[in-house]
């Protein structure tokens, strides 16, 4: 969802970059590599980890990638055509706030980049990898090294790739221009190490990746928006997502259900409504944000639980994005059906992006 | 303590400095000039170099290492390979452009940088985007909990992305713009362009525009430079592949050293890694020999002020001798006695040395204001430094100016304490102090040191031993006098007339006061004449290798060497071409790094065998052998094949290399063999130079651009005509045209305007031996009342005394003047031959000015004579009968 976000990067007029069109068919593995044709795209990995001892943390690894539409004539190997970008965040409750890091750099083989036909984004050691046949089990990796903490971790698919929206063309506002390419994989198998403040842990786990790719400018009445992508303990998928105007109301939804199959069923806007149950106030930004929430999906009410409140993640020094992205439990009544995470932008600040 | 309280301290001592005015006051400038010049030099140093090692920290940042080649870059392959070397855990990219801006007489430096990897080692060089669209208050820089601005030290804040891009205002990719340029604060003063406005830069002949998008605010005050991002500068000044500098951070765990070690090993020739304090030695190890030079030069004028002091303080202890004895036999204490004088000589170096102080921060910052932080040959060159008060520096001129009056009045002192009151109360007993013997083998010994000194090697780069010969040979001189006196004496016979007779027999009787009022003259001459002879030589050295260096009519330049300015081969075909050009000589400038010196050498690719024009002091000009075709060159390994090269001086003594030697040079990251055909002497390029013909250069970088252009015109053709021509051709903003006349006018009015300094200071030391012997006779006159009387009484008139006071000064300034030529000319020939030599590796052919020298002596001598006749008319008019009665 942060696609959106990213594109205040840009200063040039979508028509320089590839539209986002129905009706095109997402082939893979050769889609899940980069697209330098669109002005942003992005692949997003949330998840949560025990580790041996049966402490629980959420973790975030993104990378992004925004074309700058400046360079084009420039034969120099600098010149800025794309840009790579990575957020990576640990969720630790007895930290009580994130852990995270951020890294940007222009495209510069072999220092960073995104390849097409394959997932490989990198910048510098953090990598994110998709291997797959002919070499070996199809299957993730990713690796992360900061100061204060550090991932190394496979994620192993268990059910297959959901196409979210209309076969993976998905709608963010009623006007049909305003859309990407996303699709989905839940139920990835996690299993490595990291390291928290000097402590290495090995950990298992479940986490969920999302790719997606446009060329479009967020809509001029959308404040912000709130996600959500959720692995459900019956071994289906949950996602959700609201676009919100400047009064808080949603101006467009939608969802993706998946059963532990691997059939899908789109949710249409009338079918998902978001509704604060309790805010909390970040008392570095000022920010304040609706920890927890109340799913309406189509009649059925679920709960949304933060593992922790404190899950504000200011990246605005690196991409100028203040946002909370963080490790949540889902509610059906009082019984925990899945975990996943939330993202919710916009509240931080009145301007938009 | 008791005694500095004394009254009679302050009543019969000190006070007696205001009894004689004249000696006092010139004592005093004495001093204060060579507290002044001292401090002063320093000063502007001090500061120059601080401010210069402020740049090079600003622009190194917290690079552990950096990596550099020659002028014109490396491929920026190596800084991928750098980049994922494991000993690196950070490498930024930096393209470093000296970009001319055409119609004004200024560069500007660029710096072409990866704005998502500088903020890692260099901050200060970060960009902001002036922001023009203030709706956004929410986007303002907020200080971030883990962000601290100033905590880039560890390695990973180092992998944060700049605060800036996050920072700006909605365009956040403003600072990627290919045509964005941000100025620092000092640039944007030099350049006073309005925000969003155009800059033109050149590049080879050609203008490019930039747009002034923001500052770099970090960059401080006193630092010119401009940023803009590394792609865009590759691509705006044709430098497409091409790095001039890496810095990097290294990963925790290697030392700096051993990173060094193994970079230095895998990287290609005439690629290096360096620490921060290489490349601070590398800028200042230059400048070191002209600021050793400098700071002598103002020792010397402190040295003469000392100098001074005894000369003063020994003339008022003979003239105060029955006074002291009278003290003493009072029951003054011997060391009272030997104290109180001390406390005269240190009163006025204190008095001296505070002038000093205040004139030497005067004229600091006049110099600031006239000259910006550089002495004269360019080091320093874009720094506007601002005065500074330097505590140490100022305390340590204080105290030098009150050591140097403490150890003047030194020997008086001891002189006046030892001294027997009874027999000092008898009158005439003052000869006492005039005393002096020939010391002929103290002399010899000293000169023989001084000989055997200038053959030592300089110590780092600094004639130690050559300046150390030069004090020898002046105390040499002063230990000859009593002896030159004598013999010189013996050798004028017993002459006609009275007066002369009685001048020479008075003074082969006490050659000590010869010495005393000869000392000054020697002194003071030998540092003239030695000045003399290596100013002239220099000079017209100088003026001889510019008539070699620059045989053309005209020269041509798209802008000075360093800078983005070049003539490409059609402008060079297209001004070949213009009527009355009959033949052009085009000058390729590189740079290239030797192993064997630390700092990088100067590649000068000209036609050589064709055009005359190489100041050869060894060696002879030969065709090149490299045949046509490069290809078959490469496989030719038998010496002679070899290209020829020609290495200047410098080159030749700092990398100890000689003709015949091969060199290899580092081009195009390769190293290719040359010859060593000839050495050639440069006045111009201290770090050393090479001179290879320009077709071998072009066979192997394929390097076709052209520096400067040497125009030769037909005969009668009108230079400036041709100028204009060539201004219609190429366009007027992007080329500079001089003639070898108006350049030769400007270097050496730069020489002479460097050397005017010296000049005065030799003004100074020849006025304070004149006023020696004015103070030496006038003190002497006071003393021989009582023998002017009776040779009055014998008969001589007063006119008669007068000129055996003349005469008598005349001989002495005559021994002191030709013992001084000779010191001088010794002096000469060891600054030329060991000072000149070890610390500007340069030659020069010696010329004495005689001519110059004859008046210059003859003057002094008269001036000599007449300061003595004037001196000692006080003395004369005393009546004869009073003056021998005296002391009865």
């Amino acid at each position: 969802m942060l696609v959106f976000t990213l594109l205040f990067w840009t200063g040039v007029a979508a028509e320089d970059f590839a539209p986002v069109l129905e009706g095109r068919v997402l082939s893979f593995p050769q889609d899940t590599g980069a697209h330098p044709d669109h002005r942003i795209e992005w692949w997003y990995v949330t998840g949560w980890l025990t580790d041996t001892s049966g402490a629980e943390r959420g973790f975030q690894v993104t990378f992004f990638r925004v074309a700058t539409g400046i360079g084009a004539d420039n034969p120099s190997r600098f010149a800025p055509r794309q840009l790579l970008i990575a957020h990576a965040a640990i969720a630790d409750p007895a930290i009580g706030r994130l852990l995270h890091d951020a890294r940007l750099e222009r495209a510069l083989e072999p220092l960073a980049g995104a390849a097409v036909a394959r997932t490989q984004a990198w910048i510098r050691d953090w990598d994110l990898v998709l291997k797959g046949p002919p070499d070996g089990d199809e299957g993730y990796r990713t690796r992360i090294a900061a100061d204060s903490f550090a991932l190394d971790l496979t994620l192993t698919p268990t059910i297959p790739t959901v196409l979210n929206g209309r076969a993976g063309f998905s709608q963010k506002t009623p006007q049909l221009t305003h859309a990407s390419y996303y699709y989905s994989r839940p139920q990835l198998a996690v299993s490595g190490q990291i390291r928290v403040r000097d402590r290495d842990l090995e950990v298992t786990g479940r986490a969920w990746l999302d790719h997606e790719w446009s060329s479009e400018i967020m809509p001029d009445d959308a404040q912000g928006w709130d996600w959500i992508g959720i692995n459900l303990h019956d071994g289906g998928a949950l996602m959700a997502f609201q676009m919100r105007r400047d009064d808080g109301t949603a101006l467009w939804s939608a969802g993706t259900l998946t059963d532990p199959s691997g059939s899908t069923q789109a949710l249409a806007p009338e079918e998902v409504r978001f509704r604060a149950r309790r805010h909390w106030q970040s008392p570095r930004t000022g920010a304040t944000y609706p920890v927890s929430w109340e799913l309406d999906l189509d009649g059925r009410i679920l709960r949304l639980e933060p593992l922790m409140d404190d899950q504000e993640l200011d990246a605005r020094p690196s991409t100028g994005i203040l946002y909370w992205e963080g490790a949540v439990t889902l509610f059906d009544e009082e019984q925990e059906i899945g975990r996943g995470y939330l993202e919710m932008t916009g509240y931080g600040q009145h301007a938009r992006f | 303590m008791a005694f500095t309280r004394h009254p009679l301290l302050r009543h019969l001592f000190l006070a007696s400095l205001w009894r004689r005015p004249l000696a006092t006051a010139l004592t005093l400038l004495a001093m204060t000039l060579g507290v002044a010049l001292g401090l002063a030099v320093q000063l502007i140093h001090a500061t120059a170099l601080d401010e210069f090692g402020r740049g090079l920290r600003l622009l190194g940042g917290e690079a552990d290492l950096q990596v550099v080649g020659a002028r014109a870059g490396f491929d920026d392959d190596w800084y991928l390979w750098l980049a994922q070397r494991p000993e690196v855990a950070v490498a930024s990219p930096l393209l470093e452009i000296e970009a001319r801006l055409p119609g004004q007489d200024r560069t500007l430096r660029i710096i072409g940088l990866d704005l998502f990897r500088v903020g890692a080692i260099t901050p200060a060089l970060l960009p902001r985007v002036d922001r023009t669209d203030d709706a956004d208050p929410a986007r303002t820089d907020a200080p971030h909990p883990n962000r601290d601005p100033d905590a880039t030290a560890s390695s990973d804040q180092a992998a944060a992305p700049p605060r800036t891009v996050a920072t700006d205002g909605p365009d956040r990719l403003a600072v990627l713009r290919p045509d964005a340029l941000f100025l620092s604060p000092t640039a944007a003063r030099q350049i006073t362009p309005a925000p969003g406005a155009t800059i033109a830069v050149q590049v080879g002949l050609s203008e490019r525009h930039l747009r002034y998008a923001g500052s770099v605010p970090g960059a401080g005050v006193g630092t010119a430079l401009a940023v803009m991002d590394i792609g865009a500068a590759q691509q705006t000044f044709e430098r497409i592949g091409r790095l001039t500098r890496v810095d990097l951070r290294l990963a925790p765990g290697i030392t700096r050293e051993a990173a060094q070690a193994l970079l230095n090993a895998e990287l290609p020739a005439g690629l290096r890694a360096l620490t921060p304090a290489d490349a601070a030695s590398e800028a200042l190890g230059l400048s070191r020999a002209y600021r050793v030079n400098l700071t002598m030069l103002a020792a010397i004028a402190l040295v003469t002020g000392g100098f001074l002091v005894f000369s003063a303080q020994w003339l008022s202890v003979v003239r105060r001798r029955q006074e002291f004895a009278l003290l003493r036999a009072l029951g003054l204490d011997r060391r009272f006695l030997w104290r109180a004088l001390l406390a005269e000589g240190a009163t006025l170096g204190l008095i001296g040395g505070l002038l000093g102080v205040v004139l030497a921060y005067l004229m600091t910052a006049l110099a600031f204001r006239v000259l910006g932080g550089d002495l004269g040959p360019g080091f320093f060159r874009g720094l506007a430094p601002p005065l500074r008060f330097e505590p140490f520096l100022t305390l340590l001129y204080l105290g030098l100016g009150i050591c140097a009056g403490i150890i003047g009045a030194w020997f008086p002192a001891r002189e006046a304490a030892r001294m027997c009151p009874a027999r000092a109360l008898r009158a005439g007993d003052e000869a006492e102090s005039y005393r002096a013997h020939p010391r002929w083998r103290l002399t010899s010994a000293t000169l023989l040191l001084a000989a055997g000194l200038c053959v030592l090697p300089p110590v780092q780069g600094i004639p130690v031993f050559g300046y150390l010969a030069v004090a020898l040979l002046l105390l040499g001189a002063v230990l000859a006098l009593p002896g030159m006196t004598g013999v010189a004496m013996r050798l004028l016979g017993n002459g006609h007339g009275l007066i002369p007779r009685l001048a020479r027999a008075r003074l082969a009787a006490a050659p000590g006061q010869a010495v005393i009022a000869g000392a000054g003259v020697v002194a003071s001459v030998a540092l003239a004449v030695s000045m003399v002879i290596m100013v002239a030589s220099f000079r017209d050295s100088l003026d001889a290798w510019l008539g070699t260096m620059l045989p053309a009519d005209l020269y041509l330049r798209a802008s000075a060497a360093t800078a983005s300015g070049a003539l490409d081969e059609d402008a060079v075909a297209r001004v070949s071409a213009l009527p009355d050009v009959v033949g052009v000589r085009p000058v390729r400038f590189e740079t290239v790094r030797l192993d064997r010196l630390p700092e990088p050498v100067e590649l000068i690719a000209r036609p050589v065998s064709t055009t005359s024009g190489l100041p050869l002091v060894a060696g002879r000009i030969t065709a090149s052998s490299r045949p046509a075709d490069p290809t078959v060159a490469t496989t030719l390994t038998s010496r002679s094949a070899l290209p020829p090269a020609w290495i200047s001086e410098a080159l030749a003594d700092r990398g100890e290399l000689g003709l015949g030697d091969r060199l290899d040079l580092p081009l195009g990251e390769a190293l290719h063999g040359f010859r060593i055909d000839g050495i050639w002497r440069d006045y111009a390029r201290q770090q050393g130079a090479i001179v290879i013909e320009l077709d071998d250069f072009r066979a192997i970088t394929q390097d076709r651009l052209t520096n400067d252009l040497g125009l030769f015109l037909a005969d009668g053709a009108d230079p400036e005509a041709v100028m204009q021509t060539v201004r219609d051709t190429l366009g007027e903003r992007v080329s500079e045209m001089i003639r070898p006349e108006a350049l030769r006018g400007m270097i050496l009015e730069v020489f002479d305007r460097t050397f005017l300094v010296t000049y005065l200071m030799q003004a100074v030391a020849v006025m304070i031996g004149l006023f020696g012997i004015g103070t030496t006779f006038a003190a002497l006159a006071t003393s021989r009342r009582k023998e002017f009387g009776i040779l009055r009484h014998l008969g001589l008139e007063r006119r008669q005394i007068g000129a055996l006071l003349a005469t008598e000064a005349a001989l002495t300034a005559g021994v002191g003047v030709l013992v001084g030529l000779a010191a001088g000319g010794a002096i000469g020939i060891i600054l030329i031959e060991v000072v000149n030599r070890q610390s500007f590796h340069w030659s020069m052919d010696i010329q004495i000015p005689t001519g110059v020298l004859a008046v210059f002596a003859l003057t002094l001598i008269i001036l000599a004579a007449l300061a003595a006749r004037l001196s000692g008319r006080e003395a004369m008019r005393q009546d004869a009968v009073l003056a021998v009665r005296e002391d009865w």
